[in-house]
């Protein structure tokens, strides 16, 4: 079995004007759930119907399992797509739906039957083999689109937004649902969503695309501690970027200049070398930043409390200050009963660990 | 009782009651009166002879073969026409619904055009075209095919060409609204699942769209059933149809119980397959909103067992056919990323399309011909026929009244068929489908039926010639559309915003004036035209209604071609040609300017 499942080079794909995907090259490897992540017009949806077949590129190459699919028609891939409203056929069974790629295989009858019979138990649903679609709830219309992908093993499945349509519970339920899936059948999964919770819980590796390209490519914890650019960080989860000058850097990190030079911290960089007066921005994540009352003997940065929140497990500090401009800065901590009573218009002064934020070029 | 000893629930519900009655009342006593009435009058009438009960009419209908031979060509023609208009007009549905709203509407404008142009001024246009100096006999001459013209016309196949022709844009228009409704991602699902193009076809897109085939089938036969313009006008004498009978009777020798007899026959003809139709398919899919019933029908047995055994011969055959076709594999290639956009598919249709907007295109340049001939080429360049149509005082009555007409009915059935359609779309209420199906009644009733008996009727109150009668005559075959129509545009109305309105301040006749009727008047608008459209075109009813004098634009147009045929016809074409494309212009600026809100 090859290591690499599905190979992209160069793939590229233009409406008129419109570049909806830029070359790109990727490589999903075996067993892997790679989640394509980004906002609407991204690009996400134009590469997974590329891979789909349902629409064809402009340039480049793609393999899936070594075999060139590049223009190849979808139903000459060994692929399996779960569409964003499931695309049940609604004229035939639940049972007829799970079977119709096994007929498309010219699987006999009997064996057919009896696979179908088994997705339907993958799934946990063997009791509604003789509903029509329209009878089912969202949830189980999803699952239903599984179970017709899984049923002939197609070495890759890719997923619209499977989830898009469905609550919130049900959503988180429906996430670990494909995980178990996912985990016991060992298939590669190339899944779409905006959603970057989504993304973080289920990917291996995240792919994260904005104006047609890859912005970043890596697992969950890379692109959230080690985003190469202010889109990455900006994008997933919540961020503070703060305005700095680059005074020294060295091999594994920089010292910086902040509120006119006034501060000095240091951050860690992850993406390309940075030169000594250079201006960049500066990640702190909300829940990194610490405050304390008053000011200490070391110049430091200072903040006015502008509220005070319990969003549930988390207090959140939202504070405005001069250096950070327009945006409040949110600082982030777990909610607990010592927590100081912070007034509003009180000053605090904001530290971090060097380690903790990340220095990111503009 | 006194008003205080009720309780509020209790004058509530009343109110409403009231309220609902006043709604619908107008449209219920529009169509018992108009319709109703006179049809059963006329169907009572072949009962009678010389006023005692007898079935002298009926035993007349089957005692020599002539009438049932006529029948039977009816039944022929329509089944014919039904199955050429369903299977040219399903491939045009079908890319038509796959297009982008761009592409769409320019295709669109061309079936709609088609569909809106007088059936008068179509047949007009196969009969000079299949003429024998007509284009297609120049056309086989001037390709070798054929040494002496042809005699294609007042035959079979001339009549077939022109009733395939007036019905197909009907067939389309009731596909499309189905096949709208079908999701584009199914048939891409089945290709991802492993289907080849033809597999995906004939097992996804093909049974979801058949409730649409169907409603076209019903829709056409129907129509085609009670047709004479095309029958009258192309076919020869072994093409009568039932409704030219009932036109003798009555005009030639006013035997309304023989007329009604076989008003009886047609009327359980078409009602027969309405219930067929009704027993398969369920009535509700013909709106175009997919059926209520959850569970597709036969979806065990052996009729189901034998659909899917021929669908898939269908998809292997297609998919087989397919694999033939050259192909170079692993090079790009343009295939349509859509399935079923391919060149081929556009080829078929551009000629589907040709087919049906030609015709009528053709009559431009023969009105503008300097002499008198209407043969292809035309020779020479003059605008006699114009003015001679500006200063026949016969057509410029005739266009006057059918635009009083036309406005008049237009009006009336607005002011009854709306209060009508927010009856249906707003409130909930018993009978409710019981109530649709009367509405559209004076659809699915044979128009010639209704003629006559309105005729019957307008003769004893003193309405036949009358401005006034032709207005309501009219106003009973247009309030279905209306309704229809107004009945889709408050099915996309927030009523949110009428309740917003009110908690603003507004009382409920302040709500209608300031928020509702402004947001509806598109729609009102395109109803209206609607219904102006529908009269302005209206013939049976005119037929008759309009007295021997006072004719309308299509009465005087079938005197005229039913006498002789002038180029002045086809300059009063080439004006209503322009007039409906202006019509469906508007119509459409109307539907954008309600979408874009």
């Amino acid at each position: 079995m090859a290591s690499s499942n599905l190979k992209i080079s160069g793939l590229c794909k233009r409406y008129g004007d419109f570049t909806a995907l830029a070359p790109t090259d990727l490589e999903v490897a075996n067993g892997e759930f790679l989640t394509l992540l980004g906002p609407s017009g991204s690009g996400k949806t134009t590469l997974l119907s590329l891979i789909a077949g349902l629409s064809q590129p402009d340039e480049g190459t793609m393999l899936i399992n070594g075999v060139d699919v590049t223009y190849g028609a979808p139903y000459e891939r060994d692929i399996g797509m779960v569409f964003q409203n499931y695309a049940l056929f609604p004229h035939m069974t639940v049972a007829e739906n799970i079977a119709f790629p096994l007929k498309m295989r010219n699987v006999d009858a009997a064996q057919a039957r009896k696979q179908a019979a088994q997705a339907l138990e993958m799934v946990r649903l063997p009791q509604l083999a003789q509903r029509f679609p329209k009878e089912l709830s969202g949830g189980q219309q999803q699952r239903i689109a599984l179970a017709r992908c899984m049923v002939y093993r197609p070495s890759i499945i890719l997923m619209d937004e499977p989830l898009g349509a469905l609550d919130k519970k049900l959503r988180d339920h429906m996430q670990l649902e494909i995980k178990r899936i996912h985990r016991e059948l060992g298939t590669t999964i190339v899944y779409v969503t905006h959603d970057q919770e989504e993304a973080m819980t289920m990917s291996d590796r995240i792919c994260l695309m904005n104006g047609g390209r890859i912005e970043q490519l890596g697992t969950p914890a890379d692109l959230y501690f080690r985003p190469h650019s202010l889109f990455v960080a900006d994008f997933l989860g919540e961020s503070n970027l703060f305005e700095a000058t680059v005074s020294a850097a060295t091999a594994n990190g920089v010292t910086l200049a902040l509120d006119q030079g006034r501060v000095s911290a240091g951050a860690a960089n992850h993406g390309t070398p940075l030169k000594t007066g250079q201006k960049i921005r500066v990640l702190v994540r909300p829940q990194n930043l610490s405050v304390q009352r008053g000011t200490t003997a070391t110049p430091c940065l200072t903040a006015e409390v502008l509220d005070v929140m319990i969003t549930g497990s988390l207090t959140k500090l939202y504070l405005t200050a001069a250096f950070a401009g327009d945006t409040p800065i949110t600082v982030a901590f777990p909610t607990s009963q010592q927590t100081p009573d912070f007034r509003i218009g009180e000053t605090l002064s904001l530290h971090w660990q060097a380690a903790d934020a990340v220095a990111i070029a503009e | 009782m006194s008003a205080a000893s009720l309780s509020p629930a209790s004058m509530n519900a009343r109110r409403s009651t009231q309220r609902k009655l006043l709604l619908g009342a107008p449209l219920l006593l529009l169509l018992l009166t108009l319709l109703v009435y006179p049809v059963a009058q006329l169907l009572l009438l072949s009962f009678y002879k010389d006023g005692t009960l007898s079935f002298a009419s009926y035993r007349q209908l089957f005692a020599s073969s002539v009438y049932v031979n006529v029948l039977l060509i009816t039944l022929k023609v329509s089944l014919w026409t039904t199955l050429f208009a369903v299977l040219a007009g399903y491939p045009v549905a079908y890319l038509i619904s796959s297009l982008p709203q761009q592409k769409k509407s320019s295709l669109l404008f061309w079936v709609l055009l088609s569909f809106w142009s007088s059936f008068l001024v179509r047949a007009f246009a196969w009969i000079v075209l299949l003429g024998r100096n007509g284009v297609v006999n120049q056309l086989l001459l001037a390709l070798g095919i054929v040494n002496a013209p042809m005699n294609l016309l007042y035959s079979f196949g001339s009549t077939m060409v022109g009733m395939v022709h007036a019905l197909m844009p009907l067939a389309i228009l009731t596909m499309l609204s189905v096949m709208e409704n079908i999701d584009r991602n199914l048939p891409r699902a089945a290709l991802t699942l492993g289907a080849r193009p033809g597999s995906a076809f004939w097992r996804v897109y093909f049974p979801l769209s058949l409730p649409g085939v169907a409603a076209a089938a019903i829709m056409v036969f129907v129509t085609a059933i009670g047709f004479f313009i095309f029958p009258a006008l192309l076919g020869g004498r072994r093409e009568t149809m039932i409704t030219q009978i009932i036109i003798d009777q009555v005009q030639q020798t006013l035997n309304w119980g023989f007329a009604g007899a076989i008003s009886v026959f047609l009327l359980i003809v078409v009602l027969a397959v309405f219930a067929l139709y009704d027993k398969l398919l369920g009535l509700s899919t013909m709106t175009g909103s997919s059926s209520d019933r959850a569970r597709p029908v036969a979806a065990s047995g052996w009729s189901h067992a034998a659909g899917d055994a021929v669908l898939t011969l269908l998809a292997k055959a297609t998919d087989q056919l397919a694999a033939l076709m050259p192909r170079r594999k692993l090079r790009k290639s343009r295939r349509a990323s859509e399935p079923g956009q391919s060149r081929g598919m556009y080829g078929v249709v551009f000629v589907l399309l040709a087919f049906l907007s030609v015709p009528t295109v053709l009559m431009i340049p023969l009105s503008f011909a300097s002499t008198a001939s209407l043969n292809w080429p035309p020779r020479g360049f003059s605008f006699q026929w114009y003015a001679q149509m500006f200063h026949s005082p016969l057509w410029m009555q005739a266009l006057t009244r059918s635009l009083v007409v036309g406005i008049g009915s237009g009006v009336l059935a607005m002011l009854i068929g709306t209060p009508a359609a927010f009856l249906l779309a707003r409130t909930q209420m018993r009978g409710k489908s019981l109530m649709l199906a009367f509405v559209l009644s004076p659809i699915i009733v044979p128009r010639m039926i209704i003629a006559v008996g309105m005729f019957y009727l307008f003769a004893r109150v003193g309405l036949v010639g009358t401005t006034l009668g032709l207005i309501l005559g009219h106003t009973v075959i247009a309030v279905p559309y209306v309704v229809m129509t107004m009945m889709a545009v408050l099915r996309n109305y927030d009523t949110r915003l009428d309740l917003a309105a009110q908690s603003l301040g507004a009382r409920p006749m302040q709500t209608l004036r300031h928020v509702t009727f402004p947001i509806l008047m598109a729609g009102l608008l395109s109803s209206f035209l609607f219904a102006f459209a529908t009269s302005f075109d209206e013939l049976t009813i005119s037929l008759f209604a309009s007295g021997g004098l006072n004719s309308t634009l299509p009465k005087q147009f079938w005197d005229e071609v039913t006498l002789q045929i002038s180029p002045v016809i086809a300059a009063v074409s080439t004006c209503l040609f322009v007039f409906v494309a202006l019509l469906i212009w508007v119509a459409d600026r109307l539907r954008r300017r309600s979408l874009a809100r």
